[in-house]
């Protein structure tokens, strides 16, 4: 049994033993901890696995309270009617407010944060119908066929028992087709798009998802406290809740347990012994959080969790498994010959540099076609405007016939374009096998939901099954398991071309594969690409390498400051009078 | 609503409105240079309202021992560095610099405040207090993570807030301040009256940003901060030290916020974490100027005071919430005008 399944197993036991074996005072604490580790998961999910910071979680906690409190007290309505009304007033209100702020730079949503949440802090405080800043009294409990969860004790269960499911439905979460996009949003939202993965309403997802686990968290705590009022959901207790998911480690779902537990009880720690050094009552845990945070800020920014992990698996070599499913089905591409890539007269100005100009060329399925050039010569800019990454300023880009230069990447990819990146573009805490099942992602279908209910786990083997066979075909299943960062950037960009295998492609776009490759490694990629062209695939090759390069292309247009300066055959190019002046200067 | 009230509350919102737009102006500022999305700002207004508050009754205001301590923890962490590569010449430097200085402030201004000099002279002994503090700050909690993400730094921001507002309410106490205005005379100007304290912070405010645009044009620290904001590596290529650009622009944000602080210290009732709330109408005002134009954050900024003043008669209740909730339908603007998907963190 591994470490961490000793570690969970003991945390289950204590949970189990707890409400038995503690009292009164600390149940009620274990309840307040469970309440913070559900929001604290949502920021998890949020901040530290998808890059979106939020300071106003306490307000949809409040929108779940207060739906609650004013259903049952002032309707006499069923709390099972206030949880649901909660969670949809807040599915609601986060949907809105993430429309407007997910789509903009990282840091209008953590201002914006701030800004509703002291907006909503003073509204819950002024409202009349929910009894201004004297709150609503006499919530009642909750039946659950006939037990009334009456006591903190009772409340216990219920609150745990809630806080694992949102654990385990996290954690599954992320362990899944869409849980490898939603981790790859924070630092690798371009190359996401690149395979279909649309990463705003992916982000917009996460943060409805987060906002939920927050007005669930508002409806357990409205009816263990059986009252709220606005001081609960003051702009200091959002805060708070970041730094829960900052101590744990913003990026691990066990780290919310942690932070939430760590934090709530130093605060009651904290509020204990303070008094006794100043002379007036104040807030000044404040003081002693705030200090805390920075060196851990400073030396440890990923949190206590991955410490706590490289505790446990120090010298453990995951081996991954994959289980054997039935492949997925392939596409039917183009037969040899017929008209595939057509780029007329494009136009890419990087403000008063062309750095692609009038560029024309055609490309025939089958073919590998190579675009070489000198450094500057905008042969990266190409790849980008085809693949949409970069929108073109004049000119067609034409696909199959159809015209795709107004397309953004995540629909391009959609007509099997797929590519490598110049600078490597892998979600380094990610395994290879994950990060290559990311190029399968548009031929899989299973959303978040299915995911947390471990209702893709058909789906999921197909995926992984097909990952690990491209894996395999680039020469790296020795490292299937591990993580890619840990690779050599050869590797890595081996793992890049066996990602854009995994997408079927009818065209691969690879830009620079062969740089940082030793000679056998360039051999066997040539050969892979041999094979690939023989099963029909067409190959738009960026390389410097130019004997890796004339062994395998079958023709080569040459870049040179933007633009075409000649197109041919391998043989012709070298012996292009133009092209050698461009790579060795002119002769005077 | 008759026409002097109109005009009364009018004067008001413009009066607050060029306090946010300062505070705007050095938010935009900080950011640009350093990427610090820079929340503590609000504590340097409280600061330095509170302490000319508690100076002019006669009373010794504990910013000093924020200060001295600042200053201590600062000169602390430069001796463990200059310790670890040993440039121990930098010793009386440092000594003089995080240790001297700001305990002489401290001792002056311990032995100034029961003898009640003149107001001008309690305004240069809070500039004196207050404006160190922000060197200080970026000594210790930012420039150790100087390359971090500007979400990082963000919950940086977030901590340092926390300590300070801790500290404000450890010194400060809860109860709140109010300073007297520096010039208690009204004006008849046709139909309307002006307040002279109003007068002298629209004039104040106007002469600082003036003086802010001077420096960027003119010197050559301007011209440095400039540069760094528009591209930081470019400008470390050429031989400009983040470090001094850092320094500088949070030096600039505590002048501008204790500045702000002594200008709003008449004008209303302060208590020790109100600076928080008042900072962050500054950054509703920069958001309105798209968080990267100097003049459309001033006029947000103007925007914003008049809406709070307004609202604060119709629904004063509420003040709070529709000046926070203004920065939604801008939001929605800078949204619809935003066709870059692609946000991402460096790692």
């Amino acid at each position: 049994m591994s470490a961490g399944r000793i570690a969970m197993a003991l945390f289950i036991a204590f949970l189990a033993a707890a409400p038995f074996a503690l009292s009164e005072f600390y149940v009620t604490l274990m309840n307040y901890i469970g309440l913070a580790t559900l929001v604290t998961l949502g920021l998890v999910l949020l901040t530290g696995v998808a890059g979106l910071m939020s300071f106003g979680q306490q307000v949809f906690v409040g929108f779940g309270a207060y739906a609650t409190a004013v259903l049952t007290i002032q309707y006499g309505a069923s709390p099972w009617l206030g949880l649901g009304a909660g969670l949809a007033f807040t599915a609601v209100a986060a949907l809105g407010l993430g429309l407007i702020t997910v789509r903009l730079s990282g840091h209008y949503l953590p201002i914006s944060t701030l800004a509703w949440g002291i907006a909503f802090y003073y509204a819950f405080g002024n409202l009349e119908f929910i009894g201004r800043y004297d709150g609503l009294q006499g919530i009642p409990a909750i039946r659950i066929f006939g037990w009334e969860v009456a006591s903190g004790r009772e409340s216990y269960v219920l609150i745990w028992v809630a806080t694992l499911a949102a654990l385990l439905a996290a954690h599954n979460l992320l362990d899944s087709r869409s849980g490898r996009a939603i981790r790859a949003l924070r630092f690798r939202a371009t190359m996401a798009e690149s395979f279909g993965i649309d990463t705003a309403r992916l982000k917009l997802i996460v943060f409805v998802y987060a906002a939920l686990l927050a007005a669930l968290s508002g409806w357990l705590y409205a009816h263990f406290l059986h009252f709220v009022s606005p001081g609960a959901f003051n702009v200091n207790i959002g805060i708070e809740y970041l730094f829960m998911a900052v101590v744990g480690g913003a990026s691990q779902v066990w780290g919310a347990v942690i932070g939430a537990s760590l934090l709530t009880l130093l605060k009651e720690w904290l509020k204990d012994i303070l008094p006794a050094f100043f002379e007036q009552s104040g807030n000044y845990e404040a003081i002693v959080f705030g200090l805390l945070m920075l060196p851990l800020l400073h030396r440890a920014r990923d949190g206590l969790m991955p410490v706590l992990a490289r505790l446990g698996r120090a010298h453990r070599r995951i081996p991954m498994k994959v289980v054997a499913a039935n492949p997925l089905p392939r596409r039917a591409g183009p037969a040899a010959g017929e008209p595939l890539l057509g780029l007329a007269g494009v136009q890419k100005n990087f403000g008063g540099l062309a750095a692609v100009r009038a560029l024309s060329f055609e490309m025939r399925a089958g073919e590998i076609l190579g675009l070489i050039g000198p450094n500057g010569a905008g042969k990266s800019t190409v790849f980008n405007v085809v693949t949409g990454v970069l929108p073109a300023d004049a000119g067609e880009v034409r696909f199959r016939g159809a015209r795709i230069d107004a397309l953004p990447a995540r629909r391009i990819a959609r007509l099997a374009i797929a590519r490598t990146f110049q600078h490597v573009n892998l979600v380094g805490g990610m395994s290879v096998l994950e990060n290559v099942a990311i190029g399968a992602h548009l031929r899989g279908a299973k959303g978040t939901l299915p995911a947390m209910l471990r209702l893709d786990r058909e789906e999921e083997r197909r995926l992984l099954h097909e990952a690990a066979r491209q894996v395999e075909r680039v020469g790296l299943a020795a490292h299937l398991g591990e993580p890619s960062a840990s690779l050599a950037l050869g590797q890595q960009r081996m793992v890049e071309i066996a990602r854009a295998l995994a997408a079927d492609p009818v065209l691969l776009l690879l830009d620079e594969p062969a740089a940082g490759l030793r000679f056998q490694e360039k051999q066997a990629l040539a050969a892979l690409l041999q094979r690939l062209r023989a099963e029909g695939t067409s190959i738009l090759l960026v390389e410097h390498d130019m004997d890796f390069v004339m062994g395998l292309v079958d023709r080569l247009v040459v870049m040179d400051f933007g633009e075409k300066i000649a197109e041919g055959l391998p043989r012709e190019i070298q012996a292009n009078p133009l092209v050698i002046e461009a790579y060795l200067g002119g002769i005077e | 609503m008759n026409t002097d009230i109109f005009f009364w509350l009018a004067q008001d919102g413009i009066t607050n409105g060029a306090i946010y737009a300062l505070l705007a102006l050095a938010l935009l500022l900080v950011f640009a240079v350093t990427r610090v999305i820079f929340v503590p700002q609000g504590e340097f207004i409280t600061f330095a309202a509170l302490s000319l508050s508690l100076l002019e009754a006669g009373r010794v205001p504990g910013t000093i021992y924020i200060l001295a301590f600042g200053g201590l923890a600062a000169g602390a962490l430069e001796l463990v560095v200059a310790w670890r590569e040993r440039q121990l010449a930098r010793l009386p430097r440092i000594a003089a610099l995080y240790v001297a200085a700001p305990v002489a402030v401290a001792l002056l201004v311990a032995w100034a405040a029961p003898r009640r000099f003149d107001q001008w002279i309690q305004v240069l002994l809070v500039l004196a207090m207050v404006v160190p503090l922000g060197p200080i700050v970026y000594r210790i909690a930012y420039q150790p993570l100087a390359s971090a993400s500007v979400l990082v730094l963000f919950i940086v921001s977030m901590a340092v807030h926390y300590v300070l507002v801790g500290l404000s309410l450890l010194f400060f106490g809860g109860e709140g301040l109010r300073a007297s205005p520096f010039w208690d005379a009204r004006f008849k100007l046709g139909v309307l009256e002006v307040s002279a304290q109003s007068l002298w912070v629209l004039a104040a405010s106007v002469i600082l940003i003036i003086a802010l645009w001077l420096l960027f044009e003119h010197s050559i620290y301007g011209k440095a901060l400039r540069a760094t904001a528009i591209n930081r590596v470019g400008a470390r290529l050429v031989g400009i030290p983040t470090l001094l650009t850092g320094h500088l622009s949070f030096l600039l944000a505590a002048f501008i916020g204790a500045a702000s602080g002594i200008l709003i210290a008449p004008l209303t009732t302060l208590y020790y974490d109100t600076g928080f709330i008042i900072g962050l109408k500054g950054f509703v005002g920069a958001i309105l100027g798209g968080m990267a134009s100097y003049p459309l954050a001033a006029v947000g900024a103007l925007v914003l005071g008049l809406l709070e003043s307004f609202s604060s008669f119709w629904a004063s209740a509420y003040k709070e919430t529709i000046v926070f909730s203004l920065i939604v339908p801008v939001l929605v603007w800078l949204s619809l005008r935003s066709h870059h998907v692609e946000e991402e963190e460096k790692e």
